[in-house]
């Protein structure tokens, strides 16, 4: 197979198939390579995607798309060892259509959004990996897949092969991510009816809730763990950044059974059944991290070029928008009949000047200020479960001397000014 | 490592699909600088416990390997050989 398409993308997860649908609807001829058996066989997600980019995409999708539950109530606990503060929001607004987000499953939705792309004309290849780019004079022309006589030809290459990449490491486009660049999740999918979830979540028929929980779920790590409803799985899991973990001598699976049997979390999955077990690395390094996303004959996009707002759990939505953004500049350098770096580059500015860099650019220093900064696992989250207790204990102590005492405990081995430091750099971090 | 932990990994393990390739897609560069290397973070970072040491060298079960990438960013002497499995090989989930 030696014939020349207008694109290539490599990796069928959600930044390469919205590349090769919108190329594909446009009447790009495009191929799609895919490592795994099937779209999705390789791919983790918590996982909440996110309506709004996706309807940019397939406008409607929600009518027919595999989707697990809208989402109605997302919380933030504070998890100490033995007590949790809760904070969240519910909206029934988030209850009609079109919602504002929905859990998924990958394995079932990247299938679908495959299918989808194959309707409009995208040739899908699974089970091949891409070996190499093709590179001439300096210009990528086409990929080395591990099939015989496995070589293909493009105009533009795609590269959305997700958090390892290596082939924009080979290409230079960056080197190897370092440990705090990255975040090591783990993660399980547990059986439960749906009954059970909508009574233990309080959820009305259909309806789904998230939990993101900062401090005891990671042990303290700079990570989250969380718990996501689906139609009748759960999904737990936890990560942290890579260079804290590796620091530990706990595995990641001990990490994870131990979230599994805080007495918080507990309750919520008793008697549920364990179905998969999963690992996958997160892009955490953010907008400093972000590699030049255009060469001679290529681009790249989601997770390859770290284009994830970890603080937010933000990672589909800015993949699959990459992707059109890399598909609009095909389209218009195909017109142009110029693949060039100079004619691709257009992509870096659309993805400069969207949310995706904005929001990327406000936050780049939130990883680095909660690394930095231990205290706010493991001083200020536990004090502020203490602050709920004293002012919840009914014990005879007058409420100011509750204050007093709560204040003591911010403080403790800090001066005022300390804290108020830690506050501000940390609020001027995540704001 | 307790025996408990070991059990409790390949329990896990023993829920996903895999299709085996009949040879490994990750090796050891050199077993001397397993030999000589203090941290050995390759033992518990990996999630998969894919990596053990057996009669003084490091062990590869890669048939368990869930591709996260972990161990070739945190192995300090970049040790190991990293690839990915064949394509049509290795994990295949079907949920999440
Ligand atoms: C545990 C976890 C929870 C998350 N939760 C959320 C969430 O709730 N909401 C959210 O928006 N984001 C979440 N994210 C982030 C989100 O999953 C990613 O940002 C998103 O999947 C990136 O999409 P992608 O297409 O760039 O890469 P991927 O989805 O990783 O796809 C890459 C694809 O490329 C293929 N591939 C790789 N190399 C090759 C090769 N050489 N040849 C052929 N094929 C190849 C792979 O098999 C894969 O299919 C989460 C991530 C993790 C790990
Ligand atoms: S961390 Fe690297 S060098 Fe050390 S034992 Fe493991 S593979 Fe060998
Ligand atoms: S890629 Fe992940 S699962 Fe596979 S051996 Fe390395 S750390 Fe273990």
């Amino acid at each position: 197979m030696s014939e020349k398409f207008d694109a290539i993308v490599v990796g069928a997860g959600v930044s390469g198939l919205a590349a090769a649908y919108v190329m594909a609807t446009n009447g790009l001829n495009v191929a799609i390579i895919e490592r795994g058996r099937k779209p999705g066989a390789k791919n983790v997600m918590g996982g909440v995607l996110y309506r709004k980019m996706m309807e940019e995409i397939i406008p409607e999708f929600w009518k027919e798309a595999p989707l697990e539950r809208p989402i109605i109530e997302q919380n933030f606990w504070l998890l100490d060892h033995n007590s949790v503060v809760k904070t969240g929001y519910r909206g029934m607004e988030w209850a009609d259509m079109p919602h504002n987000n929905y859990t998924v499953f990958r394995g079932k939705f990247d299938q679908w959004f495959a299918e989808k792309c194959v309707q409009a004309g995208a040739l899908l290849i699974n089970e091949t990996a891409v070996k190499h780019c093709i590179v001439k004079d300096g210009r990528v022309i086409g990929v080395e897949t591990d099939r015989p006589e496995g070589d293909l030809y493009a105009d533009a290459v795609i590269l959305a092969d997700g958090v390892n990449s290596l082939l924009a490491k080979e290409l230079g486009l960056h080197t190897e991510w370092r440990k705090d660049e990255v975040a090591l999740a783990v993660m399980e999918v547990l059986k439960l009816s749906a009954d059970k979830i909508e009574e233990r979540f309080h959820l009305n028929r259909g309806m789904g809730a998230t939990i993101e929980l900062f401090g005891d779920g990671t042990d303290g790590m700079v990570g989250t763990a969380y718990v996501y409803t689906n139609q009748n799985h759960i999904s737990i899991g936890c990560g942290a950044l890579l260079s804290q973990m590796s620091e530990r001598t706990t595995t990641p699976y001990e990490l994870l059974e131990r979230f599994k049997q805080h007495p918080m979390i507990k309750p919520l999955i008793e008697g549920a059944e364990p179905c998969e077990y999963y690992a996958h690395l997160i892009p955490e390094g953010g907008y400093r991290s972000v590699p030049p996303l255009v060469r001679d004959g290529v681009l790249v996009v989601g997770d390859a070029a770290q284009l994830v707002n970890g603080i937010h759990r933000e990672g589909s939505n800015l993949a699959m928008t990459s992707g059109r953004f890399a598909a609009e500049t095909v389209i218009r350098a195909k017109e142009a009949n110029r693949f060039d770096r100079q004619t691709l580059s257009h992509y870096e500015r659309l993805v400069r000047e969207s949310f995706i860099m904005k929001d990327l650019k406000k936050y780049k220093t939130a990883s680095k200020t909660l690394e930095d900064n231990p205290d706010y696992f493991h001083h200020y989250l536990p004090a502020v479960n203490d602050a709920m207790k004293e002012m919840f204990t009914v014990d005879g102590v007058s409420k100011s001397e509750k204050q007093k005492k709560i204040i003591k405990r911010f403080l403790r081995n800090k001066s005022v000014l300390g804290a108020a430091r830690d506050g501000i750099k940390l609020l001027w971090a995540v704001k | 490592m307790s025996t408990q932990t070991k059990a409790d990994i390949e329990e896990k393990l023993y829920l996903n699909h895999y299709t085996v390739d009949t040879q490994s897609h990750l090796s050891i560069k050199e077993q001397s600088v397993c030999a000589a290397c203090q941290r050995k973070i390759c033992l518990t970072i990996c999630p998969a416990k894919v990596y053990e040491i057996r009669d003084g060298e490091t062990s590869i079960s890669y048939e368990g390997c869930l591709e996260c990438g972990a161990c070739r960013i945190t192995c300090p002497h970049s040790n190991i050989e990293w690839t990915l499995p064949r394509g049509g090989f290795g994990i295949q989930y079907r949920l999440a």
